[in-house]
């Protein structure tokens, strides 16, 4: 159960010496409940407290991290079910489902999704290694993954091939998802001799909750949990139990990332696997392993995921900058908004849709939406302005119209005295009414 | 040993609404349980998928769509040959063409085309206004009054036209009303109260809480759909108890994804598929947010869609 911060102040040495940080042991004790602190930035705390703090306070869910470099990923690490109760931590992880006989004919279109969106880079994370029975070929596909420079998943229960895999890859951190309640003490060892993490599958929650708790026994708690059921039912009801166990009812044996394996559940049908992983991307899919990943899917996947595992307390940003739609030049109009991401995105959306060239200028507006910053004095005649100095807008378009939104009109008349040789248009009010404005426009 | 399932049922649930009439009539909502938990308690009524047609015809810009819908020439056409994709619950035909920004056709016109499809069609119907919420008043007035005894669902009324839409619609009419509102819990509530206000019963009207396609702001419904089930549900608020009806198509065809042609981004692929993958991401992300339905327009679309419901009942 979790502490309260009374519970914590009583174990503290009350001698508010503020060496934590805190002014007094009473605060220090609230941040510690709250998970706001560490309880070892107490230095006075007893060996005796520090023991009973560390089991109590220690987060519900761990974090656990797989591959290494460039391919290392931090998983689990969650503190609540819904989004707006606090923020997502860890984003899911998306791999592909590949074989010996089929990676050759995969990794080409795995590797072709690799695109930046709003600052992040999406691509397939993880390629999930299915071993068929042959060792010697088993490593040859593990290797080839492992080239690939994404984090691989050793699907594979036989505990011979499991070393030689781990054998040749082990220094990438892969993840061995191979135990199961008959061979999880073996299964163990392989992990431990490698320093990889583990990750363990049952016929059910309770067969997969007696097989963590008695890994955890055996002192491994470097685990992931691949709630994969039978069918798309079961492995739903397992990831939502398994995280709202760890969650809401504080059990900490299930407390750890779960794997989805779509391959298991709905292979051959790619559009339901879009389907799926959307679910799971929602509610509890740490890591999802599909057959595959086209553009197609891509696209709203990521999407997916950027906003839902956007912090709610910071909002999304586009990078300033000159953006030119449509094959825009510089004899292109200029059309300027703010940059948060959403306002961006249904801007240029509705830009493109005109089909007429222009260059869309987005200025630093704190990632405010245009009223908000507006509002704020981010989003003004000044800023614009500087922002057209700091970009050399002058010297790059040679056109002198800019276009700004209808919602800050007002902003015209102060926009024509600091820009001189410009003309300043006004733009509808809603972004819904530019497709006709810019045509007519043209 | 084993793990200790503690399944989460909730002693409040959400209304159970009607729409259309005899055997092809659905039930939307009805649950005790966050959206498809059926693991903690059986979910009475499945959530429903629509299909969206327009008054414009179909696209023909979109080869599999229009593959699908060669040799239909009428409205009626297009009404069967929506109502006959596999998984289909119910037809919704959106008259787009109203808006007085657009087309601008006239409300008997377009009273002419709902007449049409549902001489033929005997899926339930919602009727989906244009953007011009003073057009829709007209619309669904004259509509409402034409499909009496069908039990037609109207989406949607806003706060400009609520009280024209709850009254005729809802009142005079007794069909089903839809409020919408833009991704908002309190906006949300206040259009149910004001909608309760005017004397509609609650299980006459359902809402749209407003949506995005997936990367567009689709927090914004997940915490949204999220809160109003976690008020509805754990706090029993009864002004938020309603069932949840998203049309999906109308947000998911417009965005950028499913628009430029392979032409412009040769390295995206097929149009089609695009449109396919980002409609049926976005439907399942508001079905596990809470949506009681959803309106799709692809039939692939409407096909792993139902059968993803299927499959988690």
């Amino acid at each position: 159960m979790a502490l309260k911060g009374l519970d914590i102040f009583k174990l503290t040495p009350k001698k508010n010496c503020k060496e934590c940080g805190s002014p007094t042991c009473m605060a220090f004790s609230m941040k510690v409940a709250q998970g706001a602190a560490a309880i070892e930035q107490c230095p006075h705390m007893s060996e005796e407290a520090l023991a009973k703090l560390s089991e109590a306070t220690a987060p519900p869910m761990k974090t656990i991290t797989v591959g290494v470099g460039e391919t290392e990923h931090k998983l689990g690490g969650e503190t609540v079910l819904y989004r707006h109760e606090k923020t997502y931590v860890s984003k899911t992880m998306y791999g592909v489902w590949v074989c010996e006989g089929c990676f050759d004919g995969k990794i080409d279109g795995i590797k072709a999704v690799d695109y930046d969106r709003i600052g992040e880079r999406m691509y397939v994370e993880m390629l999930n290694c299915k071993f068929t029975g042959d060792v010697a070929k088993y490593v040859e596909l593990v290797k080839k993954a492992d080239a690939a420079a994404r984090t691989v998943i050793l699907d594979c229960d036989d505990v011979a091939a499991a070393e030689a895999a781990l054998e040749a890859i082990a220094a990438s951190k892969p993840i061995l998802n191979g135990a199961n309640a008959a061979n999880y003490a073996d299964m163990n060892a392989v992990a431990a001799k490698y320093g990889v993490v583990l990750g363990v599958s049952a016929a059910n929650l309770d067969e997969l909750y007696d097989t963590v708790a008695a890994l955890e026994a055996a002192g491994n708690k470097n685990l992931i949990l691949d709630v994969t059921g039978a069918d798309v039912k079961e492995t739903f009801a397992n990831a939502v139990q398994v995280r709202r166990a760890a969650l809401k009812n504080q059990d900490r044996t299930f407390g750890y990332p779960s794997i989805v394996n779509l391959h298991k559940i709905a292979e051959g049908d790619a559009t339901l696997q879009t389907a799926l992983a959307s679910v799971f991307t929602m509610k509890y899919g740490s890591v999802i392993v599909m057959d595959g990943m086209s553009y197609a899917q891509a696209l709203p996947m990521y999407g997916l995921r950027q906003n839902v595992f956007t912090d709610p307390q910071k909002p999304m940003k586009v990078e300033p900058g000159i953006y030119p739609l449509n094959g825009a030049d510089e004899n292109s109009v200029c059309v300027t908004t703010v940059d948060f991401a959403l306002t961006y995105f249904t801007v240029n959306g509705e830009l493109e849709r005109s089909g007429v060239p222009m260059n869309l200028l987005i200025s630093d507006a704190g990632g405010l939406s245009v009223l908000t910053s507006w509002a704020a004095g981010k989003f003004s005649a000044g800023s614009i302005a500087k922002f057209m100095a700091e970009f050399e807008i002058e010297s790059k378009i040679k056109n002198r119209t800019l276009i700004i939104p209808g919602k800050v009109a007002v902003l015209k008349g102060e926009l024509e005295d600091k820009l001189p040789g410009w003309t300043i248009v006004v733009a509808p009010n809603e972004a819904t009414g530019l497709v006709p404005f810019m045509k007519e426009y043209k | 040993m084993g793990f200790k399932s503690s399944p989460q049922k909730y002693s409040a649930s959400i209304n159970e609404v009607v729409i259309g009439t005899g055997d092809k009539a659905i039930k939307l909502g009805g649950e005790n349980v966050k959206p498809l938990y059926s693991f903690d308690a059986e979910i009475v009524n499945a959530p429903k998928v629509g299909v969206e047609i327009t008054d414009e015809g179909y696209d023909k810009t979109v080869a599999s769509l229009a593959a699908y819908y060669a040799g239909c020439e009428t409205m009626a056409d297009i009404a069967k040959k929506a109502a006959a994709m596999p998984g289909a619950d119910f037809l919704a035909i959106n008259l787009d063409g109203a808006d007085p920004n657009g087309a601008n056709k006239s409300v008997d016109e377009c009273a002419a085309i709902v007449s049409e499809v549902a001489a033929v069609v005997d899926l339930p119907l919602a009727i989906v206004g244009c953007k011009s919420a003073e057009k829709n008043s007209e619309l669904f007035n004259k509509i409402a009054d034409i499909l009496q005894g069908k039990n037609v669902l109207f989406i949607s009324c806003k706060e400009e036209n609520y009280k024209n839409v709850a009254a005729s619609a809802g009142l005079a009419y007794n069909q089903k009303i839809c409020a919408e509102s833009a991704v908002d819990i309190n906006l949300a509530k206040q259009m149910n109260v004001l909608i309760s206000q005017m004397g509609l019963k609650a299980d006459t009207y359902v809402m749209n809480v407003g949506s995005a396609a997936a990367g567009y702001g689709f927090e914004y419904v997940v915490s949204t759909m999220d809160r109003i089930k976690d008020a509805a549900l754990g706090q029993n608020d009864a002004q938020l108890q309603m069932p949840i009806v998203t049309p999906v198509s109308s947000e998911t065809w417009g965005v950028k994804e499913t628009i430029v042609t392979e032409e412009d981004y040769p390295e995206w692929g097929s149009r089609d598929d695009r449109a396919v993958q980002m409609e049926v991401c976005t439907a399942a992300a508001c079905l596990v947010s809470g949506s009681n339905a959803v309106i799709l327009r692809h039939p692939e679309s409407v096909a792993t869609i139902s059968k993803m419901i299927a499959a988690l009942m």
